[in-house]
């Protein structure tokens, strides 16, 4: 089934309308995320070690470092002149939950105590290699099944299990970026039952 | 040194010390580890499973340049911590003395923080012996500076 094609519209204007009707049901609003962070280290008091939370943090930070170069690539895709407008919209969509992404983690390695990383001034990117829409979309896709891997194996790495579960569910909008993406992209857009 | 993890001179005596931990943590794994040896050359299939599995390092590595992760050309037989233009490691990664080759990433990679106990790269690894193979095999093409790669500084 990988790699097979599904004749599905490629039109992201009907996403765009989606979009507009979503912001309800089954999703954890940025705030709730980092409420929910780093709550287990935080009552768990002596019982977590400094080193346990060192560790977390440290992981955080490796995701905080991602998300803010997904940010700057969605970005550099904004501004490249090659997207229609209903990609545009969606593609700002998607750099917008990056930023509440971003927020929420760096809000959670301050509660634990620790030192949020910074976005880069620059950030490299193969614009050179970046000549249409097809390809903007592929470098996306390629961030976002990155991103996907990367929380995947995150999860089971941190001490504190509601920073599990906020990976998770992070993870999970990752990988509906990934699906529309290859959607659009004419890909399956759920090529396995599993990713890795 | 076991395991086929080859480490750079000694620079000063202080510096052996940081690698304690990391080889007693892996003399520690020897029976996982040894179990878990990099296959044979690879074929072309293995070449292809390789450069796919290599997908799920994109949120922080690229061959050609630094992002979150440090750039991958010029990874075999470079010593950890030093690719050119990188300045986020770690300190326990700058201290691990490792040099890249098969054995060594065979190790790290199934368990980062395992191996490097205070690594960014806070990743549970790539689990399955064969799959691991694959990537290395794919890596160790796909990296070779003014080969298969751009070094950027």
């Amino acid at each position: 089934m990988q790699g097979q094609r599904f004749a599905l519209p490629l039109d992201f204007s009907v996403l765009s309308r989606r979009r507009a009707l979503a912001g309800s049901g089954l999703v954890l609003s940025a705030g709730a995320v980092a409420l929910l962070g780093g709550r287990d280290a935080l009552a768990a008091g002596a019982k977590a070690s400094a080193a346990d939370v060192e560790g977390d943090v440290r992981i955080l930070n490796t995701a905080l470092g991602a998300e803010y170069e997904a940010i700057a690539a969605y970005q550099v895709g904004a501004e490249s002149g090659l997207l229609n407008k209903d990609v545009l919209a969606v593609a700002v969509a998607f750099q917008g939950h990056h930023k509440e992404h971003a927020s929420a983690i760096a809000a959670t390695v301050k509660k634990l105590g620790g030192h949020a990383v910074d976005a880069k001034a620059k950030y490299s990117f193969p614009v050179a290699r970046l000549k249409s829409q097809t390809d903007v979309l592929q470098f996306a896709a390629g961030l976002e099944k990155g991103a996907i891997s990367a929380y995947l194996g995150a999860v089971p790495l941190f001490t504190d299990k509601a920073l599990s579960q906020v990976a998770a569910s992070i993870l999970g909008d990752e990988a509906m970026h990934w699906a529309v993406l290859r959607h659009v992209l004419g890909e399956n857009p759920v090529p396995s039952a599993f990713m890795s | 040194m076991s395991f086929g993890v080859r480490t750079a001179p000694a620079r000063a005596p202080t510096l052996t010390l940081t690698l304690v931990p990391v080889l007693m943590l892996m003399l520690a794994q020897q029976p996982v580890l040894a179990a878990a040896r990099p296959a044979p050359p690879a074929d072309a299939a293995s070449l292809q499973r390789g450069e796919q599995i290599y997908t799920r390092c994109a949120a922080c590595h690229a061959i050609d340049r630094n992002r979150t992760g440090p750039q991958h050309c010029g990874l075999f037989g470079r010593q950890a911590g030093t690719a050119p233009g990188f300045d986020d490691y770690s300190k326990a990664m700058r201290d691990s003395k490792i040099v890249w080759n098969a054995r060594s990433l065979n190790i790290f990679l199934q368990a980062p923080t395992e191996a490097v106990p205070g690594t960014s790269m806070g990743y549970a690894g790539v689990k399955d012996a064969q799959e691991r193979a694959d990537l290395i095999a794919w890596l160790q093409k796909a990296t070779r500076p003014g080969v298969t790669c751009t070094l950027s500084h």
